[in-house]
C-alpha cells in the first residue's frame, strides 16, 4: 500500500476548508459553499469505508502506518491505525456529512466560516485517532479544542462566553499536565513513538504521575465526575451542530485515550489507580442520573446523561476483560450515534419554537408523527433496550465489570433503572399527554433533510443492535491482544 | 414453518406499523390476525409433533453478540415446554387481534395498535423460544417495551402515560436483578446457553460467594436474582404495583399482555431454570412464601374494588401467585398447567369485561352496572363460564389445575408446602367470593347507571363475540382434555421429558379424601353466600366496612404499597436529584472550581490594579519598605 489513505483522511477535510475560505462569498445563503463542505466530508466518508474494508482484522499490529520526519531525532509524524481507532475514524467521517447537512436549519449567520470550524475539526478529529506519536497526538488533541471553542463562542446562545470559556479552562487544565507528562517520557526514553513505547515499556518509578498526567486530561474531556460541569454548559450554548460534534466525537477522544495510553503505557500505574476510575465512574452513573432526572432543559437533560453514559465506558475500560473493553468501544460508538440523534431531535423543534424547555412541550405525537417515531427509537436507544446498539455496548460493560467486581457492578447496572426513568419522562412530557400551548399547533414535521439525517443514525442505530458482529469482530484481535500485553507487561513489572 | 411462527408476528408488525396509512385500517387489521392466526396454527402443528412424535430442536437462526467466550445467538428452541408456550402465546393472540378489530373500530389510531399487538407477539415468541439468557432478555424486555406502548397507547390521558412509565421502570427493578443474575451466570460457566450451564450446575453446589462481606451460596444467589427478574414481570408482591395500573390500557391488551401472556414469563422463567431451582432449597422456599403471600395479598385487594378491570386485574396477581407458589414447591408441570388453564379463563374474562365496558360506553366501575344480563345474554354466560372456571367449579379447567395445586402443596410435606396448601385453599374462597361480587354487581340486581338508558346497552358485534366463544371452550375443556398430559404420571416421562427437570421425583401419592373435597365444597358453598351478600342483603357488607373502617380503607388502598413507594423512592430520588444538581454541582463544584478561581483572579488582579498607581512616592515608598525588610532580616541573620 503506497497511497497515503489516513493522510488523505487528515488532509482532505482541510483541503475542503481551505476552498472555502478563499471562496468566500458574502451572501447570506451559501449553497456553494455548503455542497463543498459536503462532498468533501462525504468523499471522505467514502474513503474511511474504504479504509474499513482493506482493514485486516485478524491482526492487532498498526496498519496503514506512515512515517515521516518532521524534526529530525525529536518529532516524527507517524500515523497508523489498529482495530481500536478505526471504528473511531469511521464514526467521525459519519457524523461531519450529518452534521453538516444539519447546519440548513440551525446556522443562520456566517455559514462558511462554520463550515471551515467543522472541516478543520474532522482533520484534527482523525488526526488523534490515528497519530502513533505523543506529540502529534498531544497537537491533534489539542488544536482540536479550538474550533469546538470558536462553535460555542461565535454561534451559541446567550450565555456562549462564560461557556466557552469555561469549557476552554478545563480542558486546557489537564491538556497542560499531558504536555510536561510526554515531555518527560522523551527524556526517560528517548521517544515519543507509541509503538516503540510499547514494546519498550516505561519505568515504574515514573509510571504514577505520569498516568496521573494523562488521567487529568482524559478526565476532563470524557467528562468524568466531578469534572464533568463545562459539558452541560458548552451543550446548552452550543448550535445543535455544535452539539452533535461534541457528543459524538468530542468526548470519545477521552475514552480511546484511556484504552491507548493509560492501559497500553502505564499498565502497572493503570492497576493501582482502576479503584479510583471505578469509584468515579460509579457516582458519575449515578449521580448524574438523578441529576438529569430533574432537568427542565430537554439538552442539559441528555448531556447529563452523557456524562453518566461516558460513566459506562470508562467502568468498562478499567475491568480489563474483553467483555469490558469492547463493550466501552461499542458504547462509545453507539453513544456517538444515540447521542447525536437526540441532539439533533431537540434541534428540531429547537428551530420550530425556540424554546428547549421541556415545558413547552407536550401532546406533539399527532402534530409531528414522523418525529415523535425517531425519537423514540432514539430514547429507547439511550435507555438501552435490546435490540439496539446502546444494549450491546452496556450490557457487555456491565458483564465485564461484574466478572472484575461484584460491587462495582451492582451499583453501575441500578444506573440502568433510572436511566429508564429519566429518558421516559423526558419523552412523555415532550411528546405526549395532552396539547395544551396551542402555540405548537403550527409546527410542522421533519423535512426531507433531517428525515435523512435521523434516519442515517437510526439504521445504523438498530442494526448494530441486531448485529453488532462487523463491529466487534474489528477490535476483537486488537482487543485481546492488548489486555495480553497488559497482563504480560504487569507480570513482568515494566 | 417453526420460524415462521416468530417471523410473522414480526411482519404483521411491520406493515401495519410503517404501511398502515397507505394500506388502510380494514386491511392492516386482517393482515396482522391473518399472519398471527397462520402463527397460531402452525404452533399448534408444532405442539402436536411435539407431543406425538416427540419432537425437538434448537434451531440456530444467526449470530447475535460474541465478545472473547461470550457466545450469543438468535436461536429458536423447541421443546415440550416452549412448544406449549407458543401454542399459549399465538393463540390468545390471534383471538385478541380479531377481537381487537370490534373494540377498537371507533379508535382513530388501528394500525399503530394492530402493529403494537403483533411486535408484542414476535417478542413473546422470542422469549420463550431462546436458547439462551440473552435472547430471553432481548424477548424480555420486549414484551416489557410493548407492554410500555400499549398501556400508554391513548396518549393523551395523563394517568396513562404514568401507569406506561411506571410499568417500564418497575419492570426495570425486576430486570435489574435479572440481569445481575445473567451476569453472575456468565461470571460463573463462562456461557448463557441453557444447555451448557444447566449441565454445569451439578459441579458448583457447594461453591460459595462473598459479597459485602456475606458469604452466598452461588445457586441460591442466581436462583434469588432470577426470581427478582420474575417477580417484576409477574407482578409479585412488593413489584406488582404496576399492573392495576396498567389496566388504563385498551381491555384486549389487558387481555392478552396482562393476563394470558406476558405476565407468565416470570412463572415460564422459573420453570424453564428448574434445573438450577431444584438444586436450592432456599430459593424454592422464597418462591413458596412470595407465591402464596402475593395470591393471598391480592385475593384481599380484588373484594373491595370497583373498577371491573382493576379486579380482574388482582385475580390475575393472584392466580400468578398460585403459579409460583407451585414452581416453589417443585411441582413445575402443574404451575404450567394452571399458566395454560388460565391463558384461556382470564383471557375470556377480560374479553367479556371488555365486551361490558363496550356495552356501557367506557363505564368500568360495577357501581354503575347491575341488572342488565338479560339485555348482554352472550356476554353474560361467557362471563359466568370464565368465572366459574377461574373460580375452580367441578369439572371447568380451573378445577384441575388449581386443585393439583393446592394438592401437590400439601404432598410436599414441609412446613411452607402446608401453609401454601392452607393459604390456597382460603384464597380460593375468596377468590370465588370477588368472582361472583362482580358477576352480581355487573349483570343482577337494579340497574344503576344515571348516564346511559338501559335500552342503549347492547350486546357486542359478532366478531368480538367468536372470540369469546372460542376461549369459554378452552375454559371448559382445557382442563379436563390435558390433565393427563400435563400432570398425569404418563406425562412426567413421555410429554416434559427433559424439559423440566426434577431432583426427586414427584410425589405419587393421594391426598385425604376430605382434603380433595375441601376446596370444591367451599368454592360451591361460597356462590349462595356471594349472591346473599351483594343481592339480597346488600346492607351487610356495608355494615361490615363501615365498622372495620380502617380494614376497609387498607384493602381499598391496596396496603398503601403506592403511598409507600412515593415516600420511600419516587419523591426522595427526585429531591435527590435537586440536590445533587442544584448544590453539589452548581454550589460546590463550579463554585469551588471554575467561578470560584475565575473570580478569585478577578479579586487578585484588582488588588494588582491598585498597585499600579502611578505615583512616584507610593512607589518609592514600598521600595523603601523593602529595602529595610532586606536589611533588617540580614542584620538579623
Amino acid at each position: 500500500m503506497n497511497f497515503p489513505i489516513l493522510s488523505s483522511l487528515i488532509l482532505l477535510p482541510s483541503i475542503g476548508a481551505l476552498f472555502l475560505f478563499f471562496n468566500k462569498s458574502e451572501k447570506k445563503n451559501n449553497f456553494t459553499g455548503k455542497y463543498v463542505a459536503l462532498f468533501t466530508s462525504a468523499v471522505n466518508f467514502f474513503l474511511s469505508i474504504y479504509l474499513w474494508i482493506l482493514f485486516d482484522p485478524t491482526t492487532s499490529e498498526f496498519q496503514f502506518v506512515e512515517e515521516r520526519i518532521w524534526i529530525k531525532d525529536l518529532i516524527n509524524y507517524k500515523v497508523g491505525v489498529d482495530g481500536i481507532s478505526i471504528l473511531f475514524i469511521l464514526l467521525t467521517t459519519f457524523i461531519t456529512p450529518l452534521c453538516i447537512l444539519s447546519v440548513n436549519n440551525s446556522i443562520k449567520e456566517r455559514l462558511s466560516e462554520f463550515l471551515i470550524a467543522v472541516l478543520i475539526m474532522e482533520s484534527f478529529m482523525i488526526g488523534v485517532f490515528c497519530s502513533l506519536d505523543l506529540v502529534i497526538f498531544y497537537l491533534f488533541f489539542e488544536a482540536g479544542l479550538i474550533p469546538m471553542f470558536l462553535i460555542i463562542g461565535i454561534w451559541g446562545g446567550a450565555r456562549r462566553v462564560y461557556s466557552a470559556f469555561k469549557f476552554f479552562l478545563y480542558t486546557l487544565l489537564g491538556s497542560v499536565l499531558m504536555l510536561v507528562a510526554i515531555i518527560t517520557i522523551y527524556w526517560l526514553n528517548g521517544t515519543t513513538d507509541v509503538v516503540e513505547l510499547y514494546n519498550s515499556g516505561i519505568g515504574i518509578k515514573y509510571q504514577n504521575l505520569l498516568w496521573l498526567a494523562f488521567f487529568s486530561s482524559f478526565a476532563v474531556k470524557t467528562p468524568m465526575w466531578p469534572v464533568h460541569t463545562w459539558l452541560p454548559d458548552a451543550h446548552v450554548e452550543a448550535p445543535t451542530a455544535g452539539s452533535v460534534l461534541l457528543a459524538a466525537i468530542l468526548l470519545k477522544m477521552a475514552g480511546y485515550g484511556f484504552i491507548r495510553f493509560s492501559l497500553g503505557l502505564f499498565p502497572t500505574a493503570s492497576e493501582i489507580f482502576t479503584p479510583l476510575i471505578y469509584t468515579l465512574s460509579v457516582i458519575a452513573i449515578i449521580f448524574t442520573s438523578f441529576i438529569a432526572l430533574m432537568q427542565e432543559d430537554m439538552k442539559k437533560l441528555i448531556a447529563y446523561s452523557s456524562v453518566a453514559h461516558m460513566g459506562y465506558v470508562t467502568l468498562g475500560i478499567f475491568t480489563i476483560q474483553q467483555q469490558g473493553i469492547e463493550g466501552s468501544i461499542i458504547q462509545m460508538i453507539s453513544h456517538g450515534l444515540v447521542s447525536a440523534a437526540l441532539f439533533l431531535c431537540v434541534g428540531v423543534v429547537y428551530d420550530r419554537m425556540h424554546s428547549r424547555l421541556i415545558d413547552t412541550y407536550g401532546g406533539i405525537v399527532s402534530i409531528i408523527p414522523k418525529y415523535s417515531i425517531l425519537f423514540m427509537l432514539f430514547t429507547l436507544a439511550a435507555l438501552g433496550l435490546p435490540g439496539t446498539s446502546g444494549f450491546v455496548g452496556e450490557f457487555l460493560i456491565l458483564m465485564g465489570a461484574f466478572k472484575d467486581n461484584f460491587l462495582v457492578a451492582v451499583i453501575a447496572s441500578l444506573g440502568v433503572i433510572i436511566g429508564a426513568a429519566y429518558m421516559l419522562w423526558l419523552y412523555k412530557r415532550v411528546v405526549f399527554g395532552k396539547l395544551i400551548n396551542t402555540d405548537l399547533k403550527q409546527m410542522f414535521d421533519l423535512n426531507r433533510s433531517e428525515l435523512f439525517i435521523l434516519s442515517c443514525l437510526a439504521v445504523p442505530t438498530l442494526f448494530f443492535g441486531f448485529y453488532p458482529d462487523p463491529l466487534i469482530n474489528t477490535i476483537e484481535v486488537s482487543i485481546s491482544d492488548l489486555i495480553d500485553q497488559y497482563n504480560f507487561k504487569l507480570a513482568s513489572k515494566t | 414453518m417453526e420460524i415462521s411462527i416468530i417471523v410473522l408476528p414480526l411482519i404483521a408488525s411491520i406493515i401495519s406499523g410503517f404501511f398502515g396509512k397507505l394500506i388502510g385500517d380494514r386491511s392492516s387489521e386482517i393482515i396482522t390476525s391473518l399472519l398471527v392466526s397462520i402463527s397460531a396454527i402452525f404452533s399448534v402443528l408444532v405442539l402436536y409433533e411435539v407431543v406425538v412424535n416427540q419432537y425437538q430442536e434448537n434451531i440456530i437462526i444467526a449470530k447475535w453478540i460474541s465478545s472473547g467466550s461470550l457466545e450469543v445467538n438468535w436461536s429458536m428452541k423447541i421443546d415440550s415446554l416452549s412448544a406449549v408456550m407458543l401454542v399459549v402465546v399465538t393463540l390468545v393472540s390471534a383471538l385478541v387481534h380479531i377481537y381487537s378489530i370490534g373494540y377498537m373500530s371507533h379508535d382513530p389510531h388501528k394500525p399503530r395498535f394492530m402493529a403494537y399487538l403483533s411486535l408484542f407477539t414476535f417478542a413473546m415468541l422470542m422469549l420463550v423460544t431462546a436458547d439462551n439468557f440473552i435472547q430471553l432478555f432481548f424477548g424480555w424486555e420486549g414484551v416489557g417495551l410493548c407492554s410500555y406502548f400499549l398501556i400508554g397507547f391513548w396518549f393523551k390521558k395523563e394517568s396513562a402515560n404514568k401507569a406506561a412509565i411506571k410499568a417500564f421502570v418497575v419492570n426495570r427493578v425486576g430486570d435489574f436483578g435479572f440481569a445481575l443474575g445473567i451476569f453472575l451466570i456468565f461470571y460463573l460457566f463462562g456461557t448463557v446457553n441453557y444447555t451448557e450451564v444447566f449441565a454445569e450446575i451439578p459441579n458448583i453446589t457447594d461453591k460459595n460467594l462473598v459479597f459485602l462481606g456475606i458469604t452466598f451460596n452461588a445457586v441460591d444467589l442466581i436462583c434469588l436474582l432470577l426470581f427478582i427478574g420474575a417477580m417484576g414481570k409477574s407482578a409479585q408482591i412488593l413489584l406488582h404495583t404496576w399492573l392495576p395500573d396498567a389496566m388504563e390500557g385498551p381491555t384486549p391488551v389487558s387481555a392478552l399482555i396482562h393476563a394470558a401472556t406476558m405476565v407468565t414469563a416470570g412463572v415460564f422463567l422459573v420453570v424453564r431454570c428448574s434445573p438450577i431451582y431444584e438444586y436450592s432449597d432456599l430459593a424454592l422456599n422464597i418462591v413458596t412464601i412470595v407465591g402464596m403471600s402475593t395470591a393471598f395479598f391480592a385475593a384481599t385487594v380484588a373484594l373491595v374494588q370497583n373498577d371491573i378491570k382493576k379486579i380482574i386485574a388482582y385475580s390475575t396477581c393472584s392466580q400468578l401467585g398460585y403459579m409460583f407458589f407451585a414452581t416453589g414447591v417443585g411441582a413445575y408441570n402443574v404451575a404450567m398447567f394452571h399458566l395454560f388453564t388460565h391463558a384461556f379463563f382470564k383471557a375470556l374474562l377480560f374479553l367479556g369485561s371488555g365486551s361490558v365496558i363496550h356495552a356501557f360506553k367506557d363505564e368500568q366501575n360495577i357501581n354503575n352496572m347491575g341488572g342488565v344480563w338479560k339485555k348482554l345474554p352472550y356476554t353474560y354466560s361467557l362471563m359466568i363460564i370464565g368465572t366459574l372456571a377461574l373460580t375452580g367449579f367441578p369439572f371447568l379447567s380451573g378445577f384441575y389445575s388449581k386443585d393439583a395445586i393446592i394438592e401437590f402443596a400439601y404432598l410436599r410435606g414441609n412446613t411452607t408446602g402446608y401453609y401454601a396448601a392452607g393459604i390456597g385453599i382460603f384464597t380460593a374462597f375468596l377468590t370465588s367470593i370477588y368472582s361472583w361480587r362482580l358477576i352480581f354487581k355487573t349483570f343482577h340486581g337494579e340497574y344503576n347507571n344515571k348516564e346511559i338508558k338501559i335500552d342503549e346497552t347492547h350486546e357486542s358485534p359478532i366478531v368480538m363475540l367468536i372470540p369469546l366463544v372460542l376461549l369459554s371452550i378452552g375454559a371448559i375443556f382445557a382442563g379436563f382434555l390435558f390433565k393427563e398430559l400435563f400432570i398425569g404420571y404418563e406425562g412426567l416421562n413421555n410429554f416434559w421429558r427433559d424439559s423440566i427437570f426434577f431432583l426427586k421425583p414427584l410425589s405419587t401419592d393421594h391426598p385425604p379424601l376430605w382434603f380433595l373435597l375441601l376446596t370444591p365444597t367451599l368454592v360451591i358453598l361460597s356462590i349462595p353466600l356471594a349472591y346473599y351478600l351483594f343481592i339480597k342483603n346488600r346492607n351487610l357488607p356495608e355494615r361490615f366496612a363501615s365498622i372495620n373502617k380502617p380494614l376497609y380503607q387498607f384493602l381499598l388502598n391496596k396496603w398503601y404499597f403506592d403511598e409507600l413507594y412515593d415516600v420511600l423512592f419516587v419523591k426522595p430520588s427526585k429531591k435527590l436529584g435537586l440536590f445533587l444538581w442544584k448544590f453539589f454541582d452548581l454550589k460546590i463544584i463550579d463554585g469551588f472550581g471554575p467561578d470560584g478561581i475565575s473570580s478569585m483572579i478577578k479579586k487578585f488582579s484588582v488588588k494588582a490594579n491598585k498597585f499600579q498607581s502611578g505615583y512616584i512616592y507610593q512607589y518609592a515608598f514600598v521600595m523603601l519598605l523593602g529595602f529595610s525588610a532586606l536589611l533588617t532580616f540580614l542584620i538579623v541573620k
